[in-house]
């Protein structure tokens, strides 16, 4: 009598609630999972641990074939922000490390490792935490080692969503123990039998977050769960239980805060943002287990139920294979067609029945023809808008049909195909038995497939545009360079008409040591100018900010590099004229100290040479040319000649090897200093 | 859809027994024609037959038209109506969720332009007839035109109440005086108001059923009886009362049968409230400036054009959203 009253008491504490637009209320098939309690099943034959139970990046294997581990160590851990570790949920030996088909619904093989258990199930040595005299920073760090993930389903990490430290403004923390999927019972037997250890997660949870309130949400077709927490908070006031109606998806986070406080958490926004934490029952428990009993997460509660003998929830060790669950359920019956992981809702039908329990699994059912009767054929879309009526988050399902069909998505994007949640609602009411969520997902994933192409191709254009204007204004910096060259050396042959005019009488040698001489001097200017103009350039993009001052910078990076050189080249070329003078002296020496082809010349001339090549010596310039003169005006001559000049010629190949081997070394050295800098 | 048959069996009843049997030859005309139709095109288009057959949307859409045509029309007239319907307005748009306009009404707007004269030519209830006929004499009309031997056309049909009063304002009579005529009854037209007030009926059925939601309907009636409730209040003389427009000609069976049609209808639940009001406000005005005694499927055809402009812009607020 007593219990009515107190249950009573507890239906009237549901009157503020807040509903959601939507929601469906399939039947509910949940009594058949809650006639025994929570069971304990056999160590199995074998653990099969998938790295990726998580949202997140997969973590980091720690252990290597024939190793042997202890109940609760660490086998992987947590790798970057967004992960979770693995531990070894009993004792044994590492027998394998590799892929094995996971539950997932692609069906996919992906990286597990295999445990052959010892059967001694011997446990590392635990280290509870004296969480309330502990610095929450440290506390929420240490979770990294946990492994505890939200058991709703979500597996998002638990240590980031605690990660608040107190700084979030969390003043609220709702939990969910909701459980509208049907056939799921797990949370409902959790609550029953473990309120207590909830009750002690939950304040582990309040402390790490700071939050002054605490809110359970339970359907009100979980009477006993409700009766059982209720009866674990009398010594916590700020804790408030409020009994929500039974309707899918009320166990949605963004749904049951709605119910409980009235808040719609904005769709851009996460519910620490607005103050808010959402955690799931069996987390708790987890938290709890984790700090005060050092146990990090190797097991959960999983619902084994559908078309088996015996319909029951059990504590089961992740690794665990399927079958192994089902057997121990009485085994499944004869007509079981597959197995689905989840509720009927939002589950999905297991590859292969070979895979192991993981962190989300929290329902398993044996599914048979009679149960779930293969849907009809789809019929057309009649717009009768009942999805609409169904949709939780008051979305257009036809309207979104209708644009996911049609591929088209930017239409669907403007309709808020990214707020849809997948909760099957509004399939479920489709009167023409339309895949509603399928589509969503398949245009979900085209839009972010989109995306991504589109933004490797805006990258690829930006590169591309980049690369034909630095084409473009190299192009337009050769030609300017070819002009001033030529410029150059116009200017270059006026000036030195008078040095100049005995080498053109002798085209092969004189012209070449001047060509030589014209270019490195032409190129000298050329680089001068360029110098000066990068140098403006430079200057004036930085004055205005111009965008591409980066591209100015560069450009003067790359004209100064050679600046050296210009050293170095004329050092060469220094270099170069004394040997070709030494050369042609030794040339000169071998046919007679005088120059025999000013022999036929006129008097006047002659004396004008010997003006000129008195004054020549006066500068200490005359051997060059007077003994090209000679070299080349007297080929007619012995032997002697041709070995001077081929002697000549080597020493000349020879310095200008030395010249440009330099010349290369110097713009090396360059090079490397400036990546340097 | 079926719950949609079952909802007009009431108003069918009614008919019948206002307007003799003759109905259900119309009726079954309607429904063999519009189930012929259905499959001829469906396997045209190499479409599964049975499925689309058994839902049944082909025959609601014959028997609207089957009753909004005259019950001693001519075979043929319900044959063709019914084959436009089927054939053009429906199936060849992409049959079943892809007509945008309601092929019902389609068929009737067809039946009207092109056949006038037989489209007005509407029995008089039984009980105002001179002679009543026999349902051997009307399914001898139906057939074969011959009306039975020393019976005038004048003795079996009558001008329907909107018609009568149509007419009869335009020859300057005053609306008090005008609905006293036998025709009239006491909120529609004499024995019509029963078949109407069995539409009521079958419609609450449906929306208790949510088979159709209660927005289409309410939105109708509600825009009817205000915008010919202002136009009554400012000169009852000149104008009838909201009730009778209520309880004549169509509305009925387009507030709970008609713009209900999902397909061709707006989705949102404020666009199902603008769609109903407008057609009920271009109803009205059709009725009393148009050409047309009635204007219910002008009114729904023009408004299934502006259903995707409707649809688009009463989007309802998405959870999470700002509006």
């Amino acid at each position: 009598m007593n219990a009515i009253v107190n249950l009573a008491n507890l239906f009237k504490s549901a009157k503020d609630i807040f509903p959601f637009h939507g929601g469906v209320h399939p039947p509910e098939n949940k009594a058949q999972s809650t006639q025994l309690p929570i069971g304990q099943l056999p160590i199995p034959e074998k653990i099969v641990l998938p790295l990726r139970q998580h949202v997140g990046n997969i973590p980091k294997i720690k252990v290597k074939v024939g190793d042997h581990v202890l109940k609760g160590q660490l086998i992987a851990e947590a790798e970057g922000s967004i992960s979770a570790a693995i531990h070894a949920s009993t004792s044994g030996t590492i027998s394998a490390i590799e892929d094995a088909i996971i539950p997932h619904p692609s069906g996919l093989p992906d990286r597990c490792i295999t445990i052959t258990p010892d059967g001694k199930d011997q446990w590392i040595k635990k280290t509870p935490q004296d969480w309330r005299n502990a610095e929450r920073k440290s506390l929420v760090d240490s979770l990294r080692l946990s492994g505890i993930v939200g058991l709703g389903g979500a597996t998002f990490p638990t240590h980031i969503k605690l990660r608040a430290d107190g700084k979030s403004g969390v003043h609220t923390l709702v939990i969910n123990a909701a459980e509208c999927e049907p056939y799921i019972t797990c949370d409902d037997m959790l609550m029953r039998e473990r309120a207590d250890e909830i009750v002690k997660g939950i304040t582990i949870a309040q402390y790490l977050l700071g939050a002054e309130n605490v809110i359970i949400g339970i359907e009100d077709n979980k009477p006993e769960a409700a009766k059982a927490m209720q009866a674990t908070l009398s010594e916590h006031a700020e804790m408030q239980i409020k009994i929500v109606p039974t309707l899918y998806p009320s166990g949605d986070a963004r749904r049951l805060v709605h119910l409980v406080l009235n808040t719609e958490i904005p769709f851009d926004k996460r519910s620490t943002e607005v103050g808010l934490q959402v955690f799931n029952v069996a987390t708790l428990v987890a938290l709890y287990r984790y700090f005060e009993l050092g146990e990090p997460s190797i097991s959960r509660i999983v619902s084994m139920t559908g078309n088996v003998q015996q319909p029951q929830n059990f504590e089961v060790i992740f690794g665990t294979p399927m079958l192994h669950l089902v057997k121990n359920a009485g085994g499944a019956k004869a007509d079981t067609s597959h197995f689905i992981m989840g509720g009927p809702m939002m589950g999905f039908n297991l590859p292969s029945a070979d895979v192991p329990i993981t962190k989300a699994a929290n329902c398993i059912i044996a599914a048979s023809p009679t149960l779930f009767a293969p849907p009809p054929p789809a019929m057309p879309c009649i717009r009768c808008a009942r999805c609409a009526d169904a949709c939780p988050v008051n979305l257009q399902p036809q309207e979104l049909y209708w644009f996911s069909k049609s591929d088209n998505f930017e239409k669907a994007n403007d309709y808020n195909i990214f707020d849809c949640i997948e909760c099957g609602a509004c399939s479920y009411v489709c009167p023409s038995d339309i895949p509603l969520v399928q589509y969503y997902r398949y245009a979900k994933s085209e839009i972010i497939a989109l995306d991504k192409a589109k933004e490797a191709a805006d990258l690829a254009r930006e590169r591309n545009e980049f690369r034909l204007a630095r084409i473009e204004r190299e192009k337009q910096e050769r030609a300017k360079k070819h002009a001033e060259r030529a410029q150059a050396g116009k200017s270059e042959a006026a000036k030195n008409e008078s040095a100049t005019r005995q080498a053109t009488d002798n085209p092969t040698i004189a012209t070449s040591a001047d060509d030589t001489k014209k270019e490195a001097i032409a190129a000298a200017i050329e680089r001068a100018k360029a110098l000066k103009a990068a140098a403006q350039n430079s200057a004036s993009a930085e004055q205005t900010g111009n965008p591409e001052k980066s591209g100015a910078a560069e450009q003067k990076a790359k004209i100064e590099k050679p600046a050296p050189l210009d050293d170095a080249a004329k050092k060469a070329l220094i270099a170069l004229a004394i040997e070709r003078a030494k050369a042609q002296k030794a040339a000169a020496l071998a046919n007679g100290s005088e120059p025999k082809n000013v022999a036929d010349a006129a008097e006047s001339v002659k004396k004008e040479i010997a003006d000129i090549e008195a004054r020549r010596q006066a500068v200490g310039l005359s051997v060059e040319a007077k003994s090209t003169e000679v070299l080349k005006l007297n080929n007619t001559d012995a032997a002697t000649d041709k070995k001077a000049l081929i002697a000549a010629a080597i020493t000349r190949a020879k310095a200008q090897k030395a010249a440009a081997d330099l010349a290369k070394q110097m713009q090396l050295d360059s090079q490397s200093e400036s990546t340097k800098e | 859809m079926f719950k949609v048959l079952l909802a007009l069996v009431p108003g069918i009843a009614a008919y019948v027994w206002v307007y003799g049997s003759g109905i259900l030859i119309t009726l079954i005309l309607a429904t063999i024609s519009a189930l012929l139709a259905e499959t001829v095109m469906l396997r045209l288009r190499k479409r599964p037959i049975q499925r689309f057959l058994m839902d049944y949307s082909a025959v609601v859409t014959a028997w609207l038209l089957a009753l909004a045509i005259p019950p001693i029309a001519p075979w043929w007239l319900i044959v063709v109506g019914t084959f436009f319907a089927i054939v053009i307005a429906k199936q060849l748009y992409g049959g079943l969720g892809y007509n945008p306009f309601n092929p019902a009404m389609i068929g009737y707007a067809v039946l009207l332009i092109s056949f006038p004269v037989i489209m007005t030519k509407w029995p008089a209830a039984l009980q105002l007839a001179q002679t009543p006929l026999s349902f051997s004499d009307q399914f001898q009309l139906i057939f074969s035109g011959a009306l039975p031997q020393g019976v005038q056309v004048d003795a079996v049909t009558s001008a329907t109440p909107l018609d009568y009063l149509k007419t009869q304002l335009m020859l300057k009579h005053e609306v008090s005086s005008i609905t006293q005529a036998p025709v009239f009854g006491v909120l529609g037209g004499k024995g019509n108001e029963w078949i109407t007030g069995a539409y009521l009926l079958g419609g609450l059925y449906l929306c208790q059923q949510k088979i159709i939601s209660w927005h289409l309907p309410t939105a109708f009636l509600a825009a009817l009886a205000l915008i010919s409730g202002i136009f009554w209040l400012v000169n009852p003389e000149q104008f009838a009362s909201p009730l009778f427009h209520l309880f004549t000609g169509a509305s009925m069976l387009c507030a709970f049968f008609i713009i209900t049609d999902p397909v061709s209808g707006p989705t949102t639940p404020k666009g199902k409230l603008y769609f109903a009001a407008f057609v009920a406000l271009i109803a009205y005005l059709i009725r009393v400036y148009g050409g047309y005694p009635d204007g219910i499927a002008f009114a729904v055809i023009f408004m299934n054009i502006c259903v995707p402009l409707i649809d688009a812009h009463t989007q309802p607020r998405v959870f999470g959203h700002e509006k």
